[in-house]
């Protein structure tokens, strides 16, 4: 076995397990022997800033929510990218011109659609 | 096994370090005591100034203050104790690791300070919850507070693994929970903990 080209391999395989493997081991112990564990329904209890919790954590939302996340796209982050456009607009060429109308082009078709769906009327 | 004393400082003078697994666990402990971030009144202004770069709490390992009790070891009691906050402070304390410890920070948290005649205020946290130091002052001065830091770390380093005067959290038999109080009618409910408070008697 000694002799095997991969015989070195196995010893850093298992140094190496070892290495990880004696913390987890040492820790263990440590806790076996020192440290008794006490558990109780307030330790144990889900953390809220020192008050107790109320309720389940698990809310379901509306998914009807998609409607301002799509107005919210339209609005506001098309701005981020119209305004290094207005910026650099005399400077810039056809093809990035009619890159950019086909950008702003589909953000349109969205509002487009959001108008013809009644949800820009504040309800 | 202890070392002799004046033999350990023999063997340190030839270049030899001697210790033992309980001074270098105890060592481990008191250098990177994590005390919990919440502060309660002004006292808490002068626990911020002790974490500063002018006091720097750091020196001693304790610079870390964890928002989560499950990641702290101390609890800084810095300021009046309202009748109203004292459960979040004991469920705070409950919901701590051990080991853990509480300095009491301040006359209000030792014992209610000025407002110790007010309806509202608790007359002091160890009625609930045992307390390691106490630091008298209005508000206590940083140095203070560092003071009581380091008398923490040498109850720290007093603390023996195994024995007879082990402390609370390495014995399996002693107390883990400490009962939080509820607001009853007139006062909290119960109105101290017996086994941490014993009411002192009154003659008249």
């Amino acid at each position: 076995m000694a002799s095997s080209p991969y015989f070195s391999l196995a010893v850093l395989f298992v140094a190496a397990l070892g290495f990880g493997l004696a913390p987890l081991g040492l820790a263990w112990l440590w806790a076996r022997v020192f440290s008794p564990p006490k558990p109780n329904p307030v330790k144990n209890a889900i953390y809220e800033c020192g008050l107790e919790s109320r309720g389940d954590a698990w809310i379901q939302f509306r998914s009807a929510y998609y409607l301002y996340a799509i107005i919210f796209l339209i609005f506001d982050v098309e701005a981020v990218f119209l305004l290094p456009f207005a910026v650099a607009f005399t400077g810039l060429r056809a093809a990035a011109c009619g890159a950019m109308l086909v950008f702003v082009l589909l953000l349109v078709e969205g509002l487009a659609w959001a108008w013809a769906k009644g949800i820009l009327t504040w309800a | 096994m202890a070392v002799d004393e004046q033999l350990k400082i023999e063997l340190g003078k030839q270049g030899i370090f001697v210790t033992t697994i309980q001074e270098l666990y105890n060592w481990g402990r008191r250098s990177s005591v994590w005390p919990m971030q919440f502060g309660l009144a002004c006292c808490a202004i002068e626990m911020i100034a002790t974490t500063m770069a002018r006091y720097d709490l750091a020196r001693f390992g304790a610079e870390v203050f964890r928002p989560s009790p499950r990641q702290a070891d101390l609890m800084i009691v810095s300021g009046t104790v309202t009748k109203k906050m004292a459960p979040q402070v004991v469920r705070l304390y409950n919901q701590m690791a051990e080991p853990r410890y509480v300095i009491a920070m301040g006359a209000c948290a030792i014992s209610g300070g000025p407002f110790k005649q007010g309806y509202n205020v608790l007359k002091g946290i160890d009625r609930y919850i045992p307390v390691d130091v106490h630091i008298p002052g209005c508000p206590p001065r940083p140095e203070a507070l560092i003071q009581a830091f380091m008398t923490l770390q040498k109850k720290i380093d007093g603390q023996p693994l195994t024995g007879e005067g082990r402390p609370r959290y390495l014995d399996a038999q002693a107390q883990g929970e400490f009962p939080v109080p509820v607001e009853g009618e007139h006062d909290l409910e119960p109105a101290s903990n017996k086994g941490v408070w014993p009411v002192p008697i009154t003659i008249r």
